[in-house]
């Protein structure tokens, strides 16, 4: 372990995490619930688009892209 | 009264005037190949019907088995039924007030985990409900491997496994809805139980709608969707509840205010 909670945003490219929280309302919580991405989902950020935001996301077998003002809102838990 | 529900009245009008001994809803994730599973059912290149007032088309077809005719509806593909948008809406409301005689939920093998909220989300609706796992050829390629028999017995309804882009599957998919239908086999579909204190709500809710409901929709996913708060859903069940007089109308309006309150 040795690792923190982090903002989705913060997680690297290659790196996996499990979601500890999704910390935003309506709308757009339910569409991120109904793609898989609910507390204790593994996610793995996968690559950035050219401009580095959207960044693409692997979550229950599926790439899902997040901007930057909706992962922010997601905390998560690094694994090795 | 909204556009939408003008729109469903007519495009179930219209599905009652052809001659047909069941009508079929497909439900499923976009591309998940719904419309191949329609066509290959169905033998068309997708016959498509503009939803009044929404930009969303559905498609209708019939087949015969067993000399039973065979009305399918192509639902938009939605990732739920939460009614986070038109689509969304479109195909609950279909599921819902459609009353169709089953639902054929058509997920992609490849990644099946994320399909089965919106499984869920059908059997919370409706018990008659069969699962088209489409796309195992796929699947294959990848070297996934599906456990259906374990599927079928956790989900607790007929599943499927298709390839329908080479037609694999569809005959046993034709005799599975058969068996439903017609043969009345009997589903025990898993039943959602949410912590304490949101079961406590529901049964309470579900005390209060019951009688006004009349057994015509599910009182425990009505009572769900009211703690959720879905006005969009309370606006349709009225639509589809208290008929057209605006006396009723009313009169059930202040009573699913009356829940409303109590929540
Ligand atoms: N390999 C393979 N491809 C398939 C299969 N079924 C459908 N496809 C392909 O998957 C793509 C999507 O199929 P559609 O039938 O359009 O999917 P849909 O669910 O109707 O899509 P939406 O209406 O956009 O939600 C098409 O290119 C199909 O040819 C299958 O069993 N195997
Ligand atoms: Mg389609």
């Amino acid at each position: 372990m040795g690792y923190a909670e982090i903002t989705l945003t913060a997680l690297p490219i290659g790196q996996q995490a499990r979601v500890v929280n999704v910390g935003m309302q309506g709308l757009t919580r339910n569409r991120l619930l109904d793609l898989g991405l609910v507390p204790s989902s593994l996610v793995k950020a996968v690559r950035k688009s050219p401009g580095g935001d959207p960044v693409a996301y692997k979550v229950r077998g599926a790439i899902i892209a997040l901007r930057s003002e909706e992962s922010r809102l997601i905390t998560v838990w690094p694994l090795d | 009264m909204n556009c939408q529900h003008v729109g469903t009245l007519k495009v179930l009008s219209k599905l009652n005037q052809d001659k047909s001994d069941a009508v079929i809803a497909l439900a499923g994730n976009p591309n998940t190949g719904k419309s191949t599973v329609f066509n290959g059912l169905t033998g068309l290149k997708q016959h498509t019907g503009n939803w009044p007032g929404k930009t969303v088309v559905l498609a209708k077809g019939n087949y015969r088995y067993r000399n039973k005719i065979i009305t399918l509806v192509d639902l938009p593909g939605t990732y739920s039924l939460l009614a986070n948008s038109a689509d969304e809406q479109v195909a609950r409301d279909f599921i819902c007030f459609g009353n169709p005689e089953a639902t054929i939920v058509v997920v992609d093998a490849t990644c099946l985990e994320r399909n089965l909220n919106l499984v869920l989300q059908v059997i919370e609706i409706t018990p008659r409900a069969i699962l088209c796992v489409n796309l195992i050829d796929e699947a294959k390629r990848k070297g996934i491997v599906i456990d259906f028999p374990k599927l079928e017995a956790l989900l607790g309804i007929p599943v499927v496994p298709t390839a329908a882009r080479d037609k694999v599957g569809l005959a046993a998919l034709k005799e599975s809805l058969h068996q439903v239908v017609f043969e009345h086999k009997q589903l025990q579909p898993l039943s959602i139980r949410y912590q304490e204190r949101i079961e406590v709500a529901v049964a309470t809710i579900q005390r209060e709608i019951e009688p006004f409901l009349r057994g015509k929709i599910n009182s425990r996913w009505v009572a769900l969707r009211l703690l959720d708060g879905d006005t969009t859903l309370i606006t349709e069940i009225l639509n589809y509840i208290s008929g057209t007089g605006p006396d009723s109308w009313e009169q059930g309006s202040n009573e699913l205010k009356a829940v409303k309150c109590y929540e």
